[in-house]
Order: structure tokens, then C-alpha cells, then sequence
């Protein structure tokens, strides 16, 4: 029996007075108590049917034409089309949170920062299922148990933001399933969350559908995510479906053009040495960029960049407001020491709060690290960063410049291109008016983009056009190493595939250095050379890129190599094993590499070939592994 | 615990209110000149005599002939003792001479920060649930009116229809009869009569400034994801629109009671002055002209008192109602 079934849905914007399709006579159904994956990139239309289904088109948005039939299996003859149901009316509320749950991606800005977890939950529960109070309570208490929450009668009274990202998609999922709806549309709902804890939300899900035998509707562009939750995928791509059919078809057999290019646009984990993505779009053919006039080299043995037990804390004052100011500290980064060398592009990765974008900072000079080293040799002198300032500091910033994740918020939108490219230039007084903007045109060719483009403003590009201009300009000044924060998380799989194929273009042609920080694997195995694996502020492990991926040694890397979801279905996640801390609770470690008090202080050991892991100084970690 | 940071608070208002002082010392002694001076020269310019021992005599009581500093801190510590001063204008106390007005002028302002509420409320909401419809634009077209329409010429249209269609006598706050009479039934009554023009005009402005505050504010609010949330959990928009967005809009307004409490006091002034209100307003603007030192310094330095009690009033409301600046910590790098 389907729960859902969407006919020849068609859904119109008028933005401006022009009316456009979004959605052009969508086909597909979802089965009682089976996962469908609705999958496509930004701009496909996805969001919007998920709104449709639930009623919640914004104003601007209509359905034109189709039904979107729901059956509820409750009351199994009965057929409403939800279509054309009045926007607000009461049948179409009463599906909403009774009958139909939805989550999404980003479950901070979900969840009301100013009630109570509780109290929220409690308000669809009262809505749909009318009770007295102390038995909602009881009922809610066990719903947050079941969701993971270790002391449910505190929980009640959380705010949002005193949960950790995880935690908060946990409760959202606690009030879309309070009323046991019959279809959950999860929209998004682990994008922006750490691999591990992905892993545990993703896991949570398919137990709670086991139990409540709900149908989900999963809207994600993951396809690593869909290979291991679909039992049928649909692929959608500007409002119109591509392919669909059940996981075995589409993984196996994939038929069209598009799902096949989507599926080679991801970096994955069996790429061949020297294998390239294929974009989804080629981007503008761009002309290899001049390779830079080799400086005479004094030593060319030395690392560009050497880091030495840097140490970085930060003091919280966690006041309650009212009360009595408790001042505790964080390490962020605690003893970290590594070399970039020439040429090379080093890896960094780790969970979101682990030290990796404070070291990043350090290295720029935007923070001050407590005690510690970081040399930089460029050949021709060797200069401690730590100890420059004010003249000789701004001199020497053109040498390290960095590209950054978010491609909105990076460039300023009341600049045009040409004042943003030209501004690094104009700070280090190079060159004339004439000839920065000679050196302007030359990088838009370097990163591809049209030199017509330069009397435009950001607003005015793509997320992968933006971030093009944003590479540009770090380029702009000729430097030696270049920090990359996340360049492509904000972006799209076909998008992404082209930037990192740029990325490695720029670095073979003009003999770049990257320091490359991301929690995405795939992504990093795509780009570096040597990776270096962070966790509750220190290198636990670092090696070269094969050697990481192929015999990983430390938990920490092991867990998060495990939680990763491949786009195969020979290949599925085991869920169990993630850690309910996520994969920096040292809890879970063994013991040679767990930190103690008492006990001697971890040390990295040498496993030869370049390959370091942080244990305890006696441990055989060979057997561990 | 609330009274630990009560009393930080009250802690950090000391200096605010010393730099304030010193700033309002400083700014009405920067003409040439003093009171006595304008109140020779005008006496002068109307052909009179003035008594030259008289005006010596009242320098040296004053302390008029001691420099700046001296007659700071002499006005400082009599601020301190409660002693505001005295006004040379009205030849009373500077306390009698505001005291009388106070009252008039908190039943003015009290009543237009109520219509001004009770208007821009609804009104907000309207325009923000209606974004670019009929009624959004023609009510922020009105909205606008009474923003752009200066004050006092308003005043004079209201006076002049009010006269021809109520009768009601021009200008001041009651009808001339019950001037200088104790507070009886019918002279309450003839206030309220006189009321409703100031109240709508100094509101009309404030009005429409409240009602673009309120949309923006709601408008960016309506945005936000957890309203989504709030609708497909199932609640009718009139609930949801309340228990969410409208809440998190109210932030700006509990804020915005730092600048009432003084305004409360100080009332419309120029308003004031075309209808002949008895109020502290057009009393500050005449102090502030002829130089009246204690009286316009000590008014002033009541109003930035109110203003600091205003912000420690709406801060305290704010932590109380938002969790957030209740409960998270603030990090330092």
C-alpha cells in the first residue's frame, strides 16, 4: 500500500510578476513503512514538493496542477488529496504533526531558542492528541529516552542551545514522531552534522521506522546517505525526475545520463592515483595558469612551514547570568607540531569543534597561541611568525593566504569583482592602477571565470562562481602557501568536483602549497598528499594519504574512516559502531591511547614511511592496530 | 542573586552619571555669558534699568563670581543631597518649579505610550502578515504621514477642528475655569477632554516609527525556520504567529523601555509649547534659552538618571524573558 502518491505534481513561483515552474509533473509514491530518497542538487525542486506535501508553500509558490494523495493507514479507505486542500485549513493542519512529521537540515534555527525542548514537544503532542498534563509529560520523558537522550526529566527543560548539534536533531525528531505520524519528510536532516554522529541520527531513524513502521521520505544530495537508508530513489534534477525506481536499479543499474555523471562527481574512497572527478558541467575551459618564477632556493630540504607544540586555550566565563561567574578553560589546540613541505598539500581532518579552524587562525596570525613555534621558509630566510609585528608582519602576510568556506558571507557585497581582486593588491602597494588591473584580468583567466564579469557584484554569481572569485583572490598576491577552511562544504557535488579539480589544477601548474581543512574524507583523500587527523585539539594521527585510508592505527581515525557512507550497496555503514560520545569520546578508546592523568603522557609514535600516531610511549600499537 | 547584578549594574551607572554631568555642566556654560548677563541685557533692551546691586548681589549669592570647577561641585553635591537647585527665572526652587508640571506631563505621555501601543500593534502584525498587500501599503502610507507631518503643524489643524466641532477651548490642558483649582471630578473630566489631541499627535509620530520597527523585526522573524517548525507541527498561524515570532520581536521592544521612561518626563516639547501645555517640556526649552543654569542642568541630569534606570529596567526584563542572555556564557579569546 502507498502512503503517498504524487501524480503529475506541478508547482509555480511568481516572483517579479513572471511565473516560472519549479516542480514540472512529478511522478513518484512512497510504500507503507519503506524509505524513498528524493535526490538532486539545490535548485532541483526537492524542498519544494516536501513543502507541498506538507502544506507549507511560501506564499510566492502555488501547486498547478497534479495531487499529491495521502492515505492514511489508519483509516485506510480514505484518500485526501492534499493539493487541494485550503492552505490553512484544519484538515490539512491536523495531518501536519499528526499525521505527517517533518525535520530538517539545520536543527538549531528548527527548534525556538527561547521555549523549552519540552515544551515544544509538548505543543504538538497537546495538538494532535489532547491529555493531561503529568501523562504528556511521561509520554514525552519516554520519547526522549527512546531518542537517546540520557536524562529524559532534564531534558524536558534544555533550551536548544544547550545541546550539542546531535542532540538537537534528536529532539526534533523526538516532536516529529511524538504523535507517531505515519510519514516522517526528513529534509536534510544530518547535512549539517559531524560523520559520526550522522552515522547515529541515521541509525536512529531506521530503528524508530523498525518500530513505528512510519515511511520516510529522505530529501538529500548525499548519495552515500541514500545507498545506505533508500529502499527506492527518486532522482530529480530541474523539477523534472531523472530516474527512479528501487536502490538495487538505481546503485547497479543506473540508466540515465545524469544519475551516472552525479555519481562520478563525488570524490569517493577508490579513486585511482591520479583519477579525476568528472563535473557534472564542465566548467569554462580556462588556460593552464603561469607557473611562477622558481625563487633562488638557499635550502631546498626545509619545510615552508613548520609548527612546533603550539598550545592554544580559551577561557569561558559560564556565567548563568545571575550567578556566580565560573571561568573554565578549553584546550583548542594542545601540543600540536607538523611540517608542511614544499609543493605538498597536507590534510587536516576532524569533528567540528576538535581545534581544526583555531589552528588555521594561529598559522594566519589571527590568533595568538599561547607557547609554541611555527617557522615559516620560503628558501630565502627563515622567519619565526610568532615573534613578527606591526611593518615586518604585514610584509610577510602576502606569503600565506587563505580561501574560505562560506561564499556569501566572504565577499563583501557592496564591492564589485575588480575591487575585490584588486584590494590585496592595493593594501601591498603593488604595482600601478594599470597594472592591477592587468593582474586582475589574468587571475579571473586563472580561475576561469569571464573577464566581463568584473564590473559585476557578488550577488550576481553562483555559490561556485563566488567561490572561484574567492580562490582568485587569494591567489591575487602571489603567496606561498594557501589555507583552504572547508572550500567546498557549502557547496554542490557537481560544483564541488569542479572547484577541487581547480584547486589541483592552480597547485600543479603554479607549485602552490595547501594547507586543506575539511570533515569530509572523500574529499580531503582527493586533495592531499599527507593527512593529518585532529581530535579534542591534538594530532592523533598523521600519515601519508594511502597509509591513513589503507591502515589506519588510531580509534579516533578508525571511527571516523567507519562512519563514512559509500555511495555502494555492497559497502553499507555498520551503525553500531559509532560511539554514543561520537568518536572523540576517549571513553571508547583502548587503553594505550586513552589520556590519563597519572600515567605517562601520550607521544607520538613513528611507524615509519611518515606515519604518526599519538599513544602511550610504551604501547605496541602495530598489535593494536 | 538577581540583586548581585542589580547591584553591579547600579555600580556601572556611577561613572555614566559623573560623565553625563560634567557634559551638561560644561555644554550650558559654553555661551558667553549668564543668566544674569541675558536678564540685564534684555532688561536693557526694553528700555528698563536694571538694578545693577541687585544683580551683584545675586552673582556673589550664587557663587556666580567663582570659577567653573567651585560651582561644579557645588551643584554636584547639592544634586546629591536632593537639592536641585534654584531657579532664577521663576524664583523658586528648582524642585517647585518641575514638581508642579511633572504630573501633568506623566498623564500625557502615559496615555500616548498607550495609544501609541495599542496602535502600532495590531498594525505591525497586519502589515507584516500582509507584506506587499493593499492594506500593508495604504496603513504604512498613513503610518508615514504622521511621521513625515511636522508635529506642530499637526497641532494647529487638530486645535483649530477641535474648536470649531467639540468646542473645546484652545490650547492648555483643561478649560480655563479650572486653572489653579484643586483636582475635582469635573476638572478631570475637562482634561480627558483636552487630552486625546496631544496624545494623538505626539503619538503619531512615535506610532509610525513603532509600526516599522515591529514589522521589520517581525518580518525577519517570520523567516526564521522555527516558525516552519511551529507550522508543521500543526498550529493554526494566528497561535503559532504569537507563541514564535511575535515573541522573539517583542526583544526590541522591552529595549526600547530605556527611552521611555525619560521621554514619559520630558514631553514633547515643541508640541507642547504650539498647544500651551503645562508640561516640563516647553518649562526645559525657556530654562535652556535664558540660561537658567540649576533649573535646566538639574532637569537634565534627571532625565539621563531615568534614562540609566530606563536600560537597567529593560536589561533585567530582557534576561528574565530570553533564555539566552540568561543562561550562555560569554567566551573571550
Amino acid at each position: 500500500m502507498n502512503i503517498l502518491e504524487i501524480n503529475d505534481l506541478r508547482i509555480g513561483f511568481t516572483i517579479h510578476g513572471f511565473a516560472r515552474d519549479v516542480v514540472k509533473g512529478v511522478d513518484f509514491r512512497i510504500p507503507a513503512g519503506k524509505t524513498v530518497a528524493l535526490v538532486g542538487e539545490s535548485g532541483s525542486g526537492k524542498s519544494v514538493i516536501s513543502q507541498a506535501i506538507m502544506g507549507l508553500l511560501p506564499r510566492a509558490g502555488a501547486v498547478t496542477g497534479g495531487s499529491i494523495l495521502f492515505r492514511d493507514p489508519q483509516t485506510a479507505d480514505a484518500v485526501t488529496d492534499i493539493a487541494t486542500l485550503p492552505a490553512e485549513g484544519k484538515e490539512i493542519r491536523d495531518l501536519r504533526g499528526g499525521r505527517i512529521g517533518m525535520i530538517f537540515q539545520e536543527p538549531m534555527s528548527s527548534l525556538s531558542p527561547v521555549h523549552t525542548i519540552g515544551n515544544q514537544i509538548e505543543e504538538a503532542l497537546q495538538l494532535h492528541r489532547p491529555m493531561p498534563k503529568p501523562q504528556a509529560r511521561e509520554l514525552i520523558e519516554a520519547m526522549l529516552k527512546r531518542v537517546g537522550f540520557k536524562d529524559p526529566t532534564r531534558a524536558y527543560d534544555f533550551y536548544a542551545f544547550e545541546l550539542s548539534g546531535g542532540l538537537r536533531q534528536r529532539a526534533m525528531l523526538a516532536m516529529a514522531l511524538i504523535c507517531q505520524p505515519a510519514l516522517l519528510i526528513a529534509d536534510e536532516p544530518t547535512t549539517a552534522l559531524d560523520v559520526t554522529i550522522q552515522a547515529q541520527v541515521l541509525d536512529l531513524m531506521r530503528d524508530l521506522q523498525a518500530e513505528m513502521g512510519m515511511a520516510i521520505l529522505l530529501i538529500t544530495h548525499d548519495l552515500g546517505v541514500v545507498a545506505n537508508m533508500a529502499d527506492e530513489v527518486v532522482v530529480i534534477y530541474h523539477g523534472e525526475i531523472m530516474e527512479s525506481g528501487p536502490a538495487e536499479d538505481i546503485f547497479r543499474r543506473p540508466q540515465h545520463p545524469y544519475l551516472k555523471a552525479l555519481l562520478k562527481a563525488s570524490p569517493h574512497f577508490d579513486m585511482q592515483e591520479g583519477e579525476r572527478l568528472v563535473a557534472l558541467r564542465e566548467a569554462r575551459p580556462r588556460a593552464p595558469a603561469a607557473p611562477r618564477p622558481p625563487p633562488q632556493r638557499r635550502d631546498q630540504r626545509a619545510p615552508l612551514l613548520a609548527v612546533r607544540n603550539v598550545h592554544k586555550t580559551y577561557t569561558t566565563h559560564s556565567s548563568r547570568f545571575f550567578g556566580k561567574g565560573t571561568t573554565s578553560t578549553v584546550t583548542a589546540v594542545n601540543d600540536v607540531s607538523f611540517d608542511i613541505e614544499r609543493g605538498e598539500c597536507l590534510g587536516l581532518v576532524g569533528e567540528s569543534g576538535c581545534g581544526k579552524t583555531t589552528l588555521s587562525k594561529l598559522i594566519m596570525r589571527a590568533l595568538t597561541p599561547d607557547s609554541g613555534e611555527i617557522r615559516f621558509d620560503d628558501g630565502k630566510d627563515c622567519v619565526d611568525l610568532l615573534s613578527l609585528q606591526g611593518e615586518a608582519l604585514r610584509r610577510f602576510r602576502p606569503k600565506l593566504q587563505m580561501i574560505f568556506q562560506d561564499p556569501v558571507s566572504s565577499l563583501s557585497p557592496r564591492m564589485t569583482v575588480m575591487n575585490l581582486l584588486r584590494e590585496p593588491l592595493v593594501i601591498h602597494e603593488r604595482g600601478d592602477g594599470t597594472e592591477q588591473k592587468a593582474r586582475v584580468k589574468a587571475l579571473m583567466d586563472d580561475v576561469g571565470l569571464d573577464q566581463r564579469f568584473l564590473s559585476r557584484y557578488p550577488h550576481s554569481f553562483s555559490g561556485g562562481q563566488r567561490q572561484r572569485i574567492g580562490i582568485a583572490r587569494a591567489l591575487a598576491l602571489d603567496p606561498e602557501l594557501i589555507i583552504c577552511d572547508e572550500p567546498v562544504s557549502a557547496l554542490d557535488v557537481s560544483v564541488q568536483a569542479q572547484i577541487l579539480n581547480l584547486l589541483k589544477d592552480l597547485q600543479a601548474e603554479r607549485g602552490l602549497t595547501f594547507l586543506f581543512i575539511s570533515h569530509n574524507l572523500a574529499v580531503v583523500n582527493y586533495m592531499a598528499d599527507r593527512i593529518a587527523v585532529m581530535a579534542n585539539g591534538r594530532i592523533v594521527e598523521l600519515a601519508p594519504r594511502h597509509t591513513l585510508f589503507t591502515a589506519p592505527v588510531h580509534p579516533y581515525t578508525k571511527a571516523l574512516l567507519k562512519s563514512v557512507p559509500f555511495a555502494d550497496l555492497d559497502r553499507k555503514l555498520d551503525f553500531k559502531l559509532a560511539a554514543p560520545g561520537g568518536a572523540s569520546d576517549t571513553r571508547h578508546w583502548p587503553a594505550s591511547f586513552k589520556p590519563d592523568a597519572q600515567g605517562e603522557p601520550l607521544a607520538h609514535l613513528d611507524l615509519g614511511a611518515g606515519h604518526l600516531v599519538l599513544a602511550k610511549p610504551g604501547a605496541d600499537v602495530r598489535e593494536l592496530a | 542573586m538577581l540583586l548581585k547584578y542589580i547591584f553591579k549594574r547600579i555600580l556601572v551607572m556611577i561613572p555614566t552619571l559623573f560623565v553625563t554631568s560634567v557634559l551638561i555642566f560644561t555644554v550650558i556654560n559654553l555661551p558667553e555669558g549668564d543668566y544674569f548677563e541675558t536678564m540685564v541685557a534684555e532688561m536693557q533692551a526694553q528700555g528698563e534699568k536694571a538694578d545693577m546691586s541687585r544683580v551683584e548681589f545675586l552673582k556673589k549669592e550664587y557663587g556666580f563670581d567663582k570659577p567653573p570647577a567651585e560651582r561644579y561641585l557645588w551643584w554636584v553635591t547639592g544634586l546629591l543631597r536632593g537639592d536641585m537647585g534654584y531657579s532664577f527665572e521663576y524664583q523658586l526652587p528648582v524642585r517647585d518649579v518641575v514638581g508642579d508640571r511633572l504630573l501633568l506631563t506623566m498623564i500625557v505621555s502615559f496615555f500616548t505610550i498607550i495609544f501609541t501601543w495599542i496602535v502600532a500593534f495590531p498594525i505591525g502584525i497586519y502589515s507584516a502578515t500582509h507584506q506587499y498587500s493593499w492594506g500593508d501599503y495604504g496603513l504604512t502610507f498613513i503610518g508615514m504621514l504622521g511621521l513625515a507631518i511636522p508635529h506642530f503643524l499637526l497641532a494647529l489643524i487638530f486645535l483649530y477642528f477641535a474648536n470649531i466641532w467639540f468646542g473645546t477651548s484652545i490650547g492648555g490642558l483643561v478649560d480655563p475655569q479650572y486653572l489653579n483649582q484643586p483636582m475635582s471630578w469635573a476638572k478631570f473630566k475637562s482634561v480627558l477632554e483636552h487630552l486625546w489631541i496631544p496624545v494623538i499627535i505626539i503619538g503619531a509620530g512615535g506610532t509610525a516609527g513603532m509600526i516599522r520597527k515591529l514589522r521589520a523585526n517581525l518580518l525577519d522573524e517570520l523567516q526564521k525556520q522555527y516558525y516552519v517548525t511551529a507550522r508543521a507541527k500543526g498550529l493554526p498561524p494566528g497561535k503559532a504567529l504569537r507563541k514564535y515570532p511575535l515573541r522573539m520581536a517583542l526583544n526590541f521592544f522591552i529595549s526600547d523601555i530605556g527611552d521611555i521612561l525619560p521621554s514619559i518626563v520630558s514631553g514633547a516639547e515643541i508640541v507642547a509649547i504650539v498647544l500651551s501645555l503645562q508640561t516640563t517640556g516647553p518649562l526645559l526649552i525657556r530654562a535652556l534659552q535664558s540660561q537658567d543654569m540649576y533649573l535646566a542642568g538639574s532637569f537634565l541630569m534627571f532625565l539621563s538618571f531615568l534614562t540609566v534606570i530606563g536600560v537597567l529596567i529593560s536589561d533585567i526584563a530582557l534576561a528574565i524573558l530570553d533564555p539566552r542572555i540568561r543562561l550562555q556564557g560569554t567566551a573571550t579569546k
